[in-house]
Order: structure tokens, then sequence, then C-alpha cells
């Protein structure tokens, strides 16, 4: 909980904020893109199929993604020790995600302009399982940084510095983050992606691709319900927030709920905004483990203040940038974030329309001969 | 191999390869929306066929860039965590930015620029890959602000109670002599890969379409594809050769500045050992020792043309090698004016510098390779530009082939190594006269971990290039598509005009 003695400044908790809200637009974003591209090989019969759900995310999951690469710079830009310790820490997850990223982002491009099956296939596998792996991933990280991950801090290059790098002990730090909360982390995050991303599925297609998608979801649902209880209960017992952590369980247990029971009544739209507030109230949960420690443990939780005010420890001081940095990036966020969600909803909006099989073109000739 | 040695492989080999699809990005996005200004404009058709051949081939290029792009901002992470932690308050806002302002920009309007087709009016379709195109641009400005700190810091100072470096003044890291004319440098030298790549596509379909034409056995289409084709390899090799003169006119003035902001990278681009007090000759070619402090043997040099590039005065005093470290090793700062340099001083003699002077044979050559290839770019330009002089049109010769294989490989490659030879000519540091790349490295990271995933992401990216450069090469060869004025659909059962 909250060392009284950390003193923050507000520019500080803004930037947390903020980049809990990146995360949160790149869980809710790209977490149906994750979700649909899983389920090409799955929910797709002919060829035709497959590129009804490609084309269902074509135009946005690129612009999906760059909600992480924003998350990402907003760390190294704010929290310069925090982006440092993670990064350098979690060196082989993080590579794995990165080579899911690459797979699955040519994937598409290249399903493409390649129309021969053998290669459409292969596209496909690389789309569905570079997705699986992310998400997997970032489930296992987000639950090891609610139990918090151990650092120790590097000796001093200077008599007077008062704090210095951090770096998570053992090194290299991989299989220590399969606990058993942390795989279950991992899989919940996977079937609450698949739940969402078939939602997406089933708002923007008609026919045959959107029962197929509907059926799926309502098999998924109850799934990704039952882990996501085992999960969150397990989180609240074992690293609790208080009345807020059962709060926040509750609400997204309702999010979860209301996707389910409204994709069984028709209610495509509000059964989608359902399983988005899930994931928004689960990412608020975890955030909220965060603080201040931003997912790290020292060996003793050192948070004590040092007399005049200085602090010890890896945490939402001691990572921070400078207030004259954090005040330039505000005025930018203030600006630019607005202008974004502003022209990314005008996206969805352009591309609202449901698709079926029926408004695949067919190959251009060229590439059929 | 220390850990060290394999971040900077792994450095040099995902960067060097994420930027072959950088230049193409920013300039042909551009370049694209240009030619699809004109169709609007003309409503000619051949205009609208060469804006969706070239879109096409700049998308394949595209996706290529964006996922390559993801690794370089976590790399700084990940391998180089200290060099992170230490230049965070200042490195990090340029990074941010670039994904919101640049990123987004980008990548949700070449959303739209792809699958909008059908969807917008002609005009607000237009404007997508325009702002796309600007986002590209942002993304140069914020990534090569980032990069000239690092070469000359300025607007900053040193906390040694954080133990880091700080932003004092973003106007002043925003204005930084070396990113100002580093910007134009880098962003026409873009315009010369995607020139010289326009010239060599549309010149090689040229010749080819010209020698049926000699045989007689030209279609309709054929036809107007000769013209079209002609129009862009002319509009190609104009833009190559435009942008060459810029890139040498800027590239002029970062030699004067070098040679005051990082005096040892521009006398280990000479190979010049020893301080030469007046009218210092440009080496062409020269031999070192092996262990690389003195020279051997040199080729005659060009008299007082070094004097010239580096001080703008042909009896310009240009200092050599091995009087620069030894006095940058007394405490003379290497550049005066710096702030950070001066404060963080101590700092950097309590950790050390093993060794002052970059690798000169690499520093050497790479400029030379550099200047050289983008040279005959552009001689290649003027030699297309004066083969299609008054109509005529060039033969299907072997050599032409080879000529139009080569022309945009070599501005290309001229920017690879540009980049190597920056990066390498600021060794032994990270943050010229702050922090040393031996000190900025990863410390939990071992040695194993950087090798793996170096040799894994080498494999990735070289079976990704075989599936890019197929592709490439397919849609080259199928040529210009057929076309139908786009027009927006309002039914919504019948198909896309445009769909993956």
């Amino acid at each position: 909980m909250l060392p009284l003695e950390l003193a923050f400044t507000t520019l500080q908790v803004v930037w947390f904020i903020l980049i809990a809200v990146l995360w949160i637009g790149y869980l809710v974003l790209e977490g149906f893109d994750y979700g649909v591209a899983m389920l090409i090989p799955i929910l797709g019969r002919n060829e035709k199929e497959k590129r009804v759900i490609v084309n269902t995310i074509g135009p946005v999951w690129d612009g999906n993604e760059v909600w992480l690469l924003t998350a990402g710079g907003a760390t190294f830009a704010a929290f310069p020790a925090w982006y440092a310790t993670l990064f350098s820490g979690l060196y082989l997850p993080l590579f794995l995600v990165l080579v899911g990223l690459i797979v699955r982002g040519v994937a598409f491009e290249y399903r493409a302009k390649h129309p021969e099956t053998k290669w459409r296939n292969a596209f496909d596998l690389m789309a569905s399982i570079g997705s699986f792996v992310v998400t997997l991933v970032f489930g296992v990280g987000f639950a090891n940084f609610i139990i918090g991950l151990p650092v120790e801090a590097l000796p001093k290059v200077t008599a007077e510095a008062q704090t210095s790098l951090f770096m998570l002990t053992p090194q290299p730090y991989f299989f220590q983050l399969f606990s058993w909360f942390g795989l279950l982390g991992g899989v919940c995050l996977v079937a609450l992606f698949l739940f969402h991303g078939s939602l997406f599925l089933a708002l923007k297609t008609k026919g045959e691709v959107h029962e197929r998608a509907k059926a799926f979801s309502l098999k998924v649902g109850l799934v990704s319900i039952g882990l996501g209880a085992v999960f969150l209960v397990a989180q609240n017992l074992l690293h609790p927030t208080g009345l807020m952590g059962w709060l926040l369980l509750v609400l997204a247990a309702l999010g979860l709920a209301a996707g389910w029971w409204f994709i069984r009544n028709d209610r495509d739209g509000l059964a989608f905004i359902g399983t988005a507030a899930a994931i928004l109230f689960v990412a608020i949960g975890i955030f909220l483990t965060m603080w201040p420690g931003l997912g790290f443990r020292l060996p003793d939780q050192t948070f004590a203040a040092a007399g005049d005010g200085a602090v010890s420890g890896l945490n939402v001081v001691t990572a921070a940038s400078t207030e004259g940095t954090l005040q330039i990036m505000t005025v930018a966020a203030v600006i630019f974030v607005p202008i974004v969600l502003a022209y990314q909803a005008w996206t969805y909006w352009v591309f609202r329309r449901r698709l079926s099989v029926d408004n695949i073109p067919d190959e251009e000739p060229v590439l059929a001969s | 191999m220390t850990a060290e040695t394999l971040a900077r492989w792994q450095f040099g080999i995902t960067t060097v390869y994420h930027f072959l699809f950088v230049p193409l990005t920013i300039a042909m996005s551009m370049l694209v929306a240009i030619l699809q200004t004109i169709w609007v404009r003309t409503g000619h058709e051949k205009y609208l066929k060469l804006t969706k051949f070239f879109g096409k081939l700049f998308l394949i290029n595209f996706a290529m860039g964006v996922v390559t792009g993801i690794v370089q901002e976590f790399q700084f992470g990940m391998n180089w965590s200290e060099y992170s932690r230490f230049v965070g308050d200042i490195f990090g806002a340029p990074l941010a930015l670039e994904a919101l302002l640049a990123f987004f920009l980008e990548s949700v309007f070449i959303g739209l620029w792809i699958f909008g087709w059908d969807r917008l009016p002609k005009k607000l379709h237009l404007a997508t890959i325009w702002l796309a195109a600007i986002g590209t641009m942002l993304s140069a400005i914020f990534i090569l602000a980032a990069n000239s700190w690092m070469q000359n810091p300025v607007g900053s100072s040193f906390n040694p109670v954080t133990d880091r470096a700080e932003m004092v003044s973003l106007g002043a890291v925003l204005t930084n002599p070396v990113t100002l004319v580093t910007l134009p440098h880098v962003l026409l030298s873009a315009y010369m890969a995607s020139g010289g790549f326009i010239m060599a596509v549309s010149g090689w379909h040229l010749a080819k379409l010209n020698s049926a034409a000699k045989a007689g056995k030209l279609t309709g289409k054929q036809t107007a594809d000769l013209d079209a084709h002609r129009f862009a390899t002319k509009f190609g090799a104009w833009v190559l050769l435009g942008a060459s003169v810029g890139v040498i006119i800027t590239g002029d003035i970062q030699g004067k500045i070098m040679t005051e902001v990082q005096p040892m990278k521009m006398a280990a681009a000479e190979a010049l050992w020893e301080t030469e007090d007046s009218c210092a000759g440009f080496s062409i070619f020269t031999i070192g020792s092996l262990d690389g402090t003195r020279e051997v043997w040199s080729a005659p040099k060009v008299p007082c043309l070094l004097s010239f590039l580096a001080t703008g005065s042909f009896d310009g005093k240009v200092e050599g090698m091995n009087q620069l470290a030894a006095e940058f090793a007394d405490g003379r700062l290497i550049n005066p004016d710096s702030q950070l340099q001066q404060e963080a001083q101590a700092r950097l003699q309590q950790l050390g510098v093993a060794d002052w002077v970059p690798n000169v044979a690499v520093t050497y050559w790479t400029f030379r390779i550099m200047m050289g290839l983008g040279f005959l770019a552009m001689a290649v330009a003027a030699f297309v530009l004066f083969t299609l002089r008054k109509g005529s049109l060039p033969r299907d010769t072997k050599a032409w082939t080879a000529l139009m294989v080569a022309a945009p490989l070599m501005p290309l490659f001229a920017i690879s190594f540009g980049w190597i030879f920056t990066e390498m000519g600021r060794q032994p540091f990270l943050v010229t006269g702050v922090l040393t790349t031996a000190a900025g490295v990863s410390p939990g990271v071992s040695a194993f971990e950087v090798g793996t995933t170096m040799v894994l992401y080498t494999l990735i990216y070289g079976a990704l290039a075989v599936v890019e450069v197929g592709l490439l090469l397919k849609y080259i060869k199928i040529g210009l598509p057929e076309v139908v004025e786009p027009q927006v659909i309002t039914d919504d059962d019948a198909p896309l005009t445009f769909a993956y």
C-alpha cells in the first residue's frame, strides 16, 4: 500500500495514470485484433471466410499497435529507470513479444499479396501464433507485476548519487515468471482476448462467419468468465488492494457476464462494450497493485524516506524524469491524445460496415494466374 | 565475445536492416502522394495507375519498416539499460513524442488510404496519404533530434544526485546545430533512394516496352503504359538528381559542424594521425599500421581539400588523432560549449575511457563508400535523363537492366554506410564526451542472451528479406495495373473494390 512518506509530485501521479491509460488503450484495442488473428485458422472454413476475418481488422490493427509503442515510449520518457529495469530484466520474454509482433505484422500484408494456398496457410499460422505468443507473454507478465518482480540496486558510481540502476534478480529472470499465478494470468488473457476478439468479429460480420463467431464466443465466454473469476479472487486474496480491488473485481465480472448475455441475445455492440469494460477494470486493478512500486519488489520492501524527503528503492518517485521533462510531455499529451482518439475513432466509423463473403472481391486476375 | 560487443553487433544489424526500409517509407509516401495529387488534378488515368503501382510497392516495404522498427524502441531498454536510465530524461521524450505524433498518424492514415479507395470521397482519400507522409517525416525529425543529441549533447546538465543527464532546454535540444543539418541530409538522402527506386523500376519497364514497340508487338494498354513509365522514369531521375545536390550541400555543412563538435570523428574519417596546421590534403586511399596508431602508406592526396572540407578555408588547421587523444585524456572537452560534457567529466574520468580513437579503418572507408555511392547514383540519374532526352528511349540491353538494378541500391547502401560511419565515428562514446559505450550496456544481460537473440533476429530478418524481395520483384514484373475510376460504394452487399 501507499507509504505516506513517499513525497511524489502531481505530475508523477499524472504520468503513472497516463501510462496506465496507454496500456488500457492497447489492451482494449489490440486485444480484439489479437483475438481475431488467433481465430483465422479456427473460424475460417474457406479462403473467402478467412479473408472476411482478416479484413475486419485489416484497416485498424496497425493503429491499435501504436498504443503499445506509445506506452513503451512514455515509460522511457517519464520513468527512465522503470523502462531500463523492466526491459533489461525481462529480456527473453520481451524478445518473444518482439518476434510475435514481427511475424504477425508482416503476415497480414504478405497474405494479401501471396494468393497460393500454401503461402496463405503459412501466413495465417504466423498471424495466429504470433498473436497468441504476445498475448500469453503479456498475461504472464502482468500477473508477475501484481506479484512484484524482485530487484536489487547495483553499486553506485559516485558517492553522492542517491539512486543507481536496478536489476532484476536472479538473472536471467525467466523461469521464475511461470508460477501458477503467472501461468494463470497468461491463460486468462488468452481466453479474454479470444472472447473479446470473437465478439468484435461477430459485431463486424454477417452471414455464416457471424454465426460461427457468435457460437464460439458463447463457449469461450464461459471459459473466460470461469478463469477470470479464479484469477481475480486469487489476486485480491494474495495481493489485496482493499475494498477498491473487490469493487473492480465485481465490475470486471459484470462486464464479462454482460458480454456473454448480450451476444446470446444478439446485441453485438453491447456485448463488445461488455468485454472492453472488463479489460478496463482488470487493468485498473493491476495498475493499482503497481502503485507506487511500479511492479517491482525490493528485498526489504523499502519505501522509507531518508529524512529530507529523498527516498530509496525503485518507485514512482525515484524512477521519474525531472519535472521539466514531465511538464513538456504533459503539454504534448494534453494536445495530442484527444486528437489521436478523434481520428482513430473516425477510422472505425469509416469502416463501420459488417462484412460477409459477398463483400470480398475475387483475387486480382494477375495474381490468380 | 563480451555482452557489450554482441549488443553493439545486435544494434548494428537490426538498425541497418531497419533503415533499409525507412528511406523508402519516408520519401515514397510523399512521392506517391504527389502522383495521386497529379491524378486528382488532371484526372488522367496514367497517374492513377502509377499511384496504385508504386503505392503497392511502397506498402510491401512499409510493413517491414513497421515491424523492424518496434525492435528499435525496445532495444534501448533491453540491451542498453544503463544508457536508457542515464539519458531517459532527454532521450525518452523524442521517442514518446514520435509514437504519439508520428506513428499514430502514419499507421491510422495508411490504413485509411489502403482500404479507403471506395469508402472516402476522392479528395479526402488524397488527404490520407498526405497525412501519412507527414507522419513519416515527423518521425524522422524526432529520431534525428535524439541521435544528434548523442553526437552533440546540448541543452542538458548532469545531476550528481540522480546520477544522470537531465534536460535544461528543450529548445536547445531541438535546435542542436547537428540536428538542423542532419535532418535535411537524411530526408534528402531518402528522396535519393526513392527517386532512384521509381526511376529504376519504370526505366526497366520502359526499355522492355520500347523493344516490344520496335518489334511492332505493342498492345493498346502497353502503349499507354509506355507513356506512363516514361513520365515516371524522368520523375524519379529528377528527384534523385535534385536530392543529390541537396545531400552534397548539407553534407558539406555537416563536415564543418563535425569538425567543431566531434573533431576526432573528422580526423578518423580522414585517417589523419598528426595535426596539419594548414592546407591539409584529402586522402583517397591510405593504409594504417596493424595497431592502428600511424599511417603506413598513402596515395597522393588532393592538396588542401581536407582543410577546406573541415574548416571552409584552404589553409585551415585540421587536428590529428594522436594530438586529440592526448588532449582529451588531459581533460580537454570534446565540445567546449557543452555544459553536460563539462559537468560529467569527473564521472567520465572515474569510469575511464579505454581508447579515445574510433576504429579508423571502418570510419575512413565507410565515409568514402558513402560519398562514392552517392556520387555514382547522381551520375546515373544524369545519364538516364540524358538517355531520355527529346523523346528518345532506352534500348533493352543487359547493361541497361544492370544499371536499373544497381541504381536504387547505390543511394540505399550509401545511407547504410553513412549511418555506420556516424555511429562508429562517435566511438568510444554513446553520448559524446559523456557516457562510453562500455558504460551504457545492460548490466544484468548475459552474452548468451544477447548472442542467442542476435542469431535469431538475423535468421528471422534473413527469411523475411527473401519473402520481401520476392514480393517486390513479383509486383515490379506484373507492372502497371488495370484501373477503374474509384467510386464510393453505398451498397452494403456490393463487393469491395479492394480487400486483403
